[in-house]
């Protein structure tokens, strides 16, 4: 890809069967930056995560995203993939009967032009190359999509489609829930792994706790469905030493979720 | 993303003609006569003539079916009830007529099946025109051939069995089946015998109105092993075509024995079949059914459980699309103590078609123990389609145990967008979960059959995706 990544997200509104829940967000990743997205319950963090890869059930009622200039709001959800964006779920979906291998081996071939497809020793060898760094028994390429995995293994499974595909913008949807300490370092093992000027990274988190592992540059506090605060890594200890009740405070913002107006 | 109307038209993929080059053609419509001047061309001994001409009585005196599919259409006058397209038969490949290798060139019938040709009997039409047995199944002792061989060949064998499974007096359809029978394999396997490959035949349609009635008599003795495959494709024709098979096999104590249909008749054919299976003691028989052509399907492979641990599958997908049904699914019939029995049925409706799961799970007064698992699964691809799932249980005895879990799903949106975020594009998702959905089925194909199988259902799956 030429040039390092860009995503661009100005005065973004979203809507959910008729309720807003993004109201004017602003961001800018590049390449090679780590940014951390904080906040409460019910801010509209996930709305975000979503929004900005196409899901169907989330309406952009006003602003716009772009990646390297082009208009990432028209295009289809596998478009926006095949252009480099990609999205680390919360709640993955289990398809049955298909093996992860089959379906990474699909998704990488769909980024493939016609007849420049990966060949299946290389494939298998990434892939073994990858699982190992996650510390992934070799049984998981052959047992179905997601299907019976517990909620660390799922998570692990994302970042390993990440690791595979190599995306030039990666959005982690609270990918350190319901994992413990261990779990968590081989995530992050994973994430910093691929950190580089190639790809920026988007993090939505509760928890500064997945921050001692992933050093994010940026951080930026979610309230009521736009960016309220942003700072350096600073701005994420504190929260952590205080909680969001200053930031509440200083802005005057009585109930931080989304539909409550300041 | 956006949801576009699905696209209603989609053209058989196999609908091309060959040139006919039928030797004999009977006249349309069956009468005693036709009946007769089948079983004189064929040789065949009085026995067998009488038994035509008895079946044929009792077709006659049946009322048509009225439950299942609709029949009214389907007009017995306007069938062509036999057709015989060459007088000899290829030894060899070399033999084969151009234009049936042709067809089957067409076909695309992978290369991995050449290999198989020295085993394989492909029936064209309604007479047998290549079957070459394998050297290998020879030395075992084992009997392949086409059913009109070994009527001449093994008449002591043929008598003993046939129709032993399946009386005429069955149903309408095996009435018919039995008074014009032709073609069909024979299969004996002696006590013992393991056959490691399977035996195949290929299976076609070509004449506009012709109906196949082929019959296939399977005998796996004592400790043996068989899988047998049977794949069918037909071209397209204006008027209805009938094919009405019956399919007996006899599975004696501790022998296996597996038979394997892939079947894609084209739209406008009824395909009414009836295929059972008795199980002796510690018999194992499973039946591996894929229904994905056809304008009307009814078949419900059965196995009769007649000693004790007996095991039946059935394992079976149906896909329905415009104006077709598929009424499928699967008997299991508990005689004997300690008898198991699963069925896995998987079906896709899309286009306004409709998919039946029609099972009966019996267990008779001595099936003390006997345990049958019944899972139905559909996907309905969308608004204009439909599924029923309708299970018959009898129950003579207390102690059984019977489960049945059925579902029915939509390609969920949440499965769409997870796939599409990782870059396959809405159809190529779609199909993947499709794909998903039967691999409990492919998964039982041999290889050359499950990436057949993965064509067919692309090829289905083509245009019925917004």
């Amino acid at each position: 890809m030429a040039g390092t990544p860009h995503l661009q997200i100005k005065d973004l509104s979203v809507a959910i069967e008729d309720k807003q829940i993004l109201k004017g967000l602003n961001l800018e990743i590049k390449g090679g930056e780590v940014h951390a997205i904080m906040g409460p319950n019910g801010t509209g963090k996930s709305t975000l995560a979503s929004a900005i890869m196409g899901h169907p059930k989330y309406e952009v009622t006003g602003g716009s995203i772009t990646l390297n200039g082009e208009d990432v709001l028209e295009m289809e959800v596998d478009e926006r993939a095949r252009k480099g964006l990609f999205l680390a779920m919360q709640y993955p979906s289990e398809i049955s009967g298909v093996t992860n291998a089959d379906f990474l081996r699909s998704a990488l071939n769909a980024r493939q032009e016609e007849g420049k497809e990966i060949s299946l020793i290389k494939f298998i060898r990434q892939m073994e190359k990858q699982m190992e760094i996650l510390e992934m028994d070799q049984s998981f390429s052959h047992r179905y999509v997601n299907e019976g995995f517990s909620g660390g293994e799922k998570k692990r499974n994302e970042i390993l489609q990440m690791m595979m595909l190599k995306p030039s913008i990666a959005i982690l949807d609270e990918i350190d829930s319901g994992l413990d300490i261990d779990a968590l370092k081989i995530v992050a093992r994973g994430v910093n792994e691929l950190r580089g000027s190639e790809m920026g990274v988007l993090m939505i988190t509760h928890y500064q706790r997945l921050l001692n592992y992933i050093k994010p540059d940026f951080v930026h506090v979610m309230m009521q469905g736009r960016i309220v605060k942003s700072g350096g890594p600073e701005l994420a200890l504190k929260l952590e030493e205080k909680g969001y009740d200053w930031i509440k405070e200083e802005l005057g913002i009585k109930d931080e979720t989304v539909g409550a107006e300041a | 993303m956006s949801k576009k109307a699905p696209e209603l038209s989609s053209e058989y993929k196999y609908g091309f003609h060959d040139k006919d080059i039928s030797v004999f053609r009977a006249k349309k419509g069956l009468t005693r006569e036709i009946v007769e001047e089948i079983s004189r061309i064929k040789g065949e001994e009085k026995w067998m003539l009488d038994f035509r001409l008895k079946a044929l009585e009792i077709f006659e005196s049946m009322p048509m079916p009225m439950w299942g599919g609709d029949l009214t259409e389907l007009d017995f006058n306007s069938i062509t009830y036999y057709v015989k397209p060459s007088e000899k038969k290829g030894r060899d490949w070399s033999e084969v007529p151009e234009e049936i290798k042709n067809t089957f060139d067409r076909l695309g019938i992978p290369e991995a099946e050449q290999k198989f040709l020295a085993g394989v009997s492909a029936q064209y039409e309604s007479e047998v025109v290549y079957h070459n047995m394998q050297k290998e199944l020879e030395e075992m002792g084992v009997i392949f051939c086409d059913m009109d061989t070994a009527v001449r060949e093994y008449p002591e064998i043929v008598k003993e069995y046939f129709s032993t499974v399946i009386p005429p007096t069955d149903n309408k359809f095996a009435a018919l089946n039995s008074a014009v029978w032709s073609g069909g394999s024979f299969i004996y396997v002696p006590k013992g015998v393991k056959c490691e490959t399977p035996l195949q035949a290929y299976f076609r349609i070509n004449s506009e109105n012709m109906g196949q009635f082929e019959r296939t008599l399977i005998i796996a003795d004592e400790g043996s092993f068989v899988h047998y495959v049977e794949g069918c494709t037909a071209p397209i024709y204006s008027t209805d075509s009938l094919h009405s098979a019956v399919v007996e096999i006899i599975v004696k104590k501790g022998a296996r024995c597996r038979y394997t249909t892939i079947q894609n008749w084209s739209n406008n054919v009824y395909n009414l079949v009836t295929k059972r299976a008795v199980a002796e003691e510690d018999a194992t028989m499973e039946w591996i059914d894929g229904n994905i052509g056809s304008k009307l399907t009814m078949k419900y492979p059965a196995v009769v459980m007649k000693g004790p641990r007996a095991k039946g599958v059935v394992i079976s997908i149906a896909v329905a699309g415009k104006g077709q049904h598929q009424d499928a699914g699967a008997k299991m019939i508990h005689l004997a103590p300690e008898c198991s029995s699963t069925i896995v049925s998987k079906s896709i409706s899309k286009q306004g078609g409709k998919v039946t799961y029609r099972g009966l799970a019996s267990f008779g007064r001595k099936s003390e123990g006997s345990k049958s698992n019944v899972k139905c699964d559909t996907i309905i691809l969308d608004k204009l389609s439909t599924s029923d799932t309708i299970p018959y249980n009898e129950i003579l005895n207390n102690n059984i145990t019977l489960e049945h879990e059925a579902t029915v799903s939509k390609v969920s949106e949440e499965q769409l967008f997870y796939l599409m975020s990782r870059g396959l594009k809405e159809d190529e998702a779609t199909q993947m979960i499709i794909m998903g959905f039967i691999e409990p089925f492919t998964k039982e194909l041999p290889m050359e059959y499950a990436v057949e199988m993965n064509r067919l259902i692309q090829f289905e799956m083509e245009g019925s995706i917004g």
